[in-house]
């Protein structure tokens, strides 16, 4: 295996010249050699925050990268290992919001609720960290096993924008990390931020919905109870049955067609789903 | 001036700075524009126009979005003091 | 069983849903843009000026200004394709000589050596290997830098400002404002411009877009377009001009597929796809100064190597296809003569000829193959003194227009209506496949095969018909 594996050493320096910081360590860039995994990663975010570009930098791969917000529309997959732990990265499309339904935003949003990923990273955009929060509230509404990556602080120092790490990971409830992804800073520290995750070690607080009226928490819990009974193992039946009661229009299509029980039983999703004509 | 007149977002001119102070759109289409960061009380400007007239581009909350006119015209926004552009406060701004 | 349950689990929801009211939706969405505002407002401690940097917007005013905006994308096209028609010329001509002629002379000795026989090494020599020796000189030199160039405009943030200049013409066809960023990608590859149509929401238009991406000039077909503009349309200016000529024939070319697109999306909005136009927002991100190393490693590795292995890999069957059909006869006639007779009159019909209607044929798979395919056959069924059956000796640009003016009985306007065809004509096999499975429906892959191609007959008609009543042909 130690043979096809670039280390830090040299792809590092490559990557940031005078970097000493980094010249030893614990990082292996797989590419595409993941044969088994501990730990499956996946990275979510807006469009145009950088996903590619960290997945670059943690495996070693040439995912696309464009100047423009959907440039990914499908999922990559590559791997690193870091503290002799193996994770799996997936690169997935851009999305602004777990609920809006183009096929790329479906991509995402389907593997991040039923790919079962171990942990997830959301990259966030620094220059508009507001904007970007809505993502990572509605993926800590389904999931705590989260790390933030605020990056772009590169180009948000430069325009006068300062962000306090500290502050955000208190109100979120999960570890935040400023990184740069196209110079690599801050990779390092992500990564030891994900093994904690990954590990259990991290003391989150996972952000439980609040429901303030009763007759909607009753119908929840029994619209869950279906749910459950119908698709065994399906992860996130809460938030089925919360897009059920919406009447949202492409979760009532993946219940009728039976993509929803396809990806209770079957781990990682495929693609897109196919364009339905008329 | 029109002063704290509401009007629709289409109607703002370039390079005058507004608050949004209610959505028309419903559903998917409202949801798109929370995503975009478009809700009420966010700051939003005008910054240029496409050669042909339409669609425009819109400074809001550090990013710049470009809309059709169609979209804009779902969105009221009520112009604001120039010279308070620099402080972006944050979005619904119910408490601090 | 599983449906009932289902039908079940669809009717409970609706029905709690309507005594919870339809409102749900805002009130959980709203609560969490609230929170996201909270949260922001503690974590952001200065927001810095509101304003970008001013060189940002100064040039957004620029390139999308109402009178430099067209212009100046019209401009980087053009400037684009200049470079790369240049600059890959000097190249071309050194890989063609290498390849097909001391390679090529080489391997036929090394034949004789030991003693292949003549229809082995004709199969291996002069089908397989000059067909992909033909594709690699042709393609490499003009990709490697178009592609280095393209990228590095994506890289800057450009490809969205064209979006926003062209979005108004893309609406008055009917179609969504993204189509414009699904046709820049179909600039590499239509398979990849159509698979990067998932960033539009509505079925309507996605289907749109991609039943017209076949109308952006891929990979494949870019080095048709510059060698044509360069040895037919290049050479009729002043030599200082030639490039020049050259590169504007072939934006003319991507132009009028840009008319294309927005016609045939206007036809498709107003007649089997008709339907409301859906939510448009385009992001505009910040200028981004692009990393021309790694642009220019990613895109000559991961573009132009993989694009070159791909057509190389299609070009040898190609070849060998082409040397069989020209050495296998029935009658006295090889049966590449028996076909090109067949298709000959309608080929001449449109201003084209049999070889190139066959060459289309065997170039289902992939589009790059085009030109050696024309080449070969041309030069195997003249049985000119430059090939023997099966053969083709040296060739550069001004031999390869000798080659289709003297034995093919090439004019300017076969040269003028290749280049349309080659707009005009079916997706090639990868990209057909790839809209069945974004589509999964037969019949909208089929459209997708038909109406570009009968866009293509009518168009080329249409000169063909013109160009002879005017005496230009
Ligand atoms: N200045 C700066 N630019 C970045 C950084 N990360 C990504 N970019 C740039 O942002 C753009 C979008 O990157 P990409 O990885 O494609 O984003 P994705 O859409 O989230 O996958 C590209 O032009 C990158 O070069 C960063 O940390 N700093
Ligand atoms: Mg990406």
């Amino acid at each position: 295996m130690a043979d096809t594996n670039r280390t830090i050493a040299s792809t590092e320096t490559a990557a940031c010249g005078s970097c000493t910081r980094c010249s030893t360590g614990p990082l292996t860039r797989l590419g595409v050699h993941i044969g088994s995994w501990d730990f499956v990663i996946a990275l979510a975010g807006n469009p145009n925050t950088g996903k590619s570009t960290l997945f670059n930098a943690l495996t070693g791969l040439r995912q696309h990268v464009g100047n423009w917000p959907g440039k990914t529309v499908a999922r990559a997959e590559g791997g690193l290992t870091f503290n002799e732990k193996r994770y799996k990265l997936i690169d997935l499309p851009g999305t602004y919001s777990l609920l809006s339904a183009s096929a790329d935003e479906e991509v995402a949003r389907d593997f991040l609720l039923f790919g079962r990923p171990d942990v997830t990273i959301v990259v966030t955009d620094a220059t508009c960290l507001e904007r970007n929060l809505g993502l990572v509230l509605q993926v800590l509404e389904i999931t705590d096993r989260v790390v933030i990556a605020l990056n772009l602080m590169d180009e948000a120092r430069r325009r006068g924008i300062e962000v306090d790490a500290r502050s955000l990971s208190r109100d979120l409830g999960v570890p935040v990390v400023p990184t740069a992804a196209r110079r690599g800073a801050g990779i390092r520290e992500l990564l030891s931020a994900v093994e904690e995750v990954a590990l259990g070690a991290y003391p989150a607080r996972r952000r439980h919905l609040r429901y303030t009226d009763r007759a909607l928490e009753t119908a929840v819990r029994s619209l869950i109870a279906q749910i459950e009974a119908l698709f065994p193992g399906l992860p996130n039946a809460e938030w089925v049955a919360l897009r059920l009661l919406e009447g949202d229009e492409s979760i009532l299509r993946a219940v009728q067609d039976g993509t929803l029980g396809k990806l209770a039983q079957g781990g990682a999703p495929a693609g897109a789903a196919p364009l339905e004509a008329n | 001036m029109m002063d704290d007149e509401e009007m629709t977002l289409n109607l703002l001119p370039l390079n005058s700075p507004a608050t949004v102070t209610r959505l028309t759109c419903q559903g998917a289409d409202r949801r798109r524009m929370f995503d975009l960061g478009i809700l009420p009380g966010a700051r939003i400007a005008a910054v240029s126009r496409s050669p042909l007239g339409d669609p425009t581009a819109y400074r809001v909350r550090g990013a710049v979005i470009a809309l059709r006119r169609e979209q804009a015209e779902q969105i009221f926004v009520a112009p604001a003091a120039p010279q308070t552009v620099g402080q972006e406060r944050g979005g619904a701004g119910r408490d601090g | 069983m599983a449906e009932v349950n289902t039908q079940r689990l669809l009717e409970t929801a609706e029905r709690l849903r309507a005594e919870i009211g339809t409102e749900l939706h805002d009130r959980l969405s709203e609560a969490i843009y609230a929170d996201a505002a909270r949260i922001a407002e503690r974590a952001v401690v200065r927001a810095g000026e509101e304003r970008r940097l001013s060189w940002d917007i100064l040039l957004d005013r620029l390139l999308t200004s109402r009178a430099f905006g067209f212009p100046i994308m019209l401009l980087l096209l053009t400037a684009t394709f200049w470079i790369t028609i240049a600059g890959a010329n000097v190249p071309s001509a050194l890989l063609g000589q290498l390849t097909q002629v001391t390679l090529y002379g080489w391997l036929h000795q090394a034949a004789n050596a030991v003693n292949a026989p003549w229809w082995l090494s004709g199969l291996l020599i002069d089908g397989v290997y000059l067909a992909m020796a033909w594709v690699f000189s042709v393609m490499l030199p003009p990709m490697a830098i178009f592609f280095p160039l393209f990228t590095l405009l994506e890289d800057f943030g450009y490809l969205p400002r064209v979006a926003f200049n062209l979005d108004r013409l893309f609406k008055r066809a009917g179609a969504h404002g993204k189509q414009s960023l699904t046709m820049m990608m179909g600039w590499g590859c239509n398979a990849a411009g159509v698979v990067s149509t998932r960033i539009i929401d509505s079925p309507r238009e996605r289907l749109i877009a991609i039943l017209t991406n076949n109308f952006s000039i891929c990979n494949g077909r870019w080095p048709t377009l510059i060698l044509m503009g360069t040895i037919f349309i290049g050479a009729t200016a002043p030599p200082a001009l030639a490039s020049f000529y050259a590169a504007a024939s072939v934006v003319t070319v991507a132009v009028l597929g840009i008319v294309f697109t927005l016609l045939v999306s206007a036809f498709l909005s107003r007649t089997w796809l008709r339907g409301e136009a859906s939510h448009f927002s385009l992001e505009l991100p910040p200028y981004r100064p692009p990393r021309i190393l790694q642009t220019l490693y990613t895109s000559l590795i991961d573009r132009t190597l993989i694009v070159l292995k791909r057509a190389m890999i299609m070009a040898a069957p190609a070849g060998a296809v082409i040397w069989l059909i020209s050495n296998v006869t029935i009658g006295g006639t090889s049966v590449a003569g028996h076909l090109v007779a067949l298709l000959n009159p309608i080929g001449l019909l449109i201003g084209l000829n049999g070889v190139i209607l066959l060459a289309y044929i065997v170039a289902i798979p992939a589009n790059e193959i085009i030109i050696p395919t024309i080449l070969m056959l041309t030069l195997n069924l003249a049985r000119s003194s430059l090939a023997q059956q099966g053969v083709m000796l040296e060739m550069e640009d001004g031999q390869i227009y000798e080659v289709l003016t003297r034995h093919g009985g090439w004019t300017l306007l076969t040269a003028v209506n290749l280049m349309l065809f080659s707009l005009l004509h079916n997706p090639c096999s990868t990209t057909l496949l790839t809209i069945w499975q974004e589509t999964r429906s037969r019949r909208w892959t089929a459209v997708a095969a038909l109406l570009p191609l009968t866009i293509g007959f009518g168009a080329t008609l249409l000169t063909a018909t013109i160009a002879r009543l005017m005496g230009w042909a």
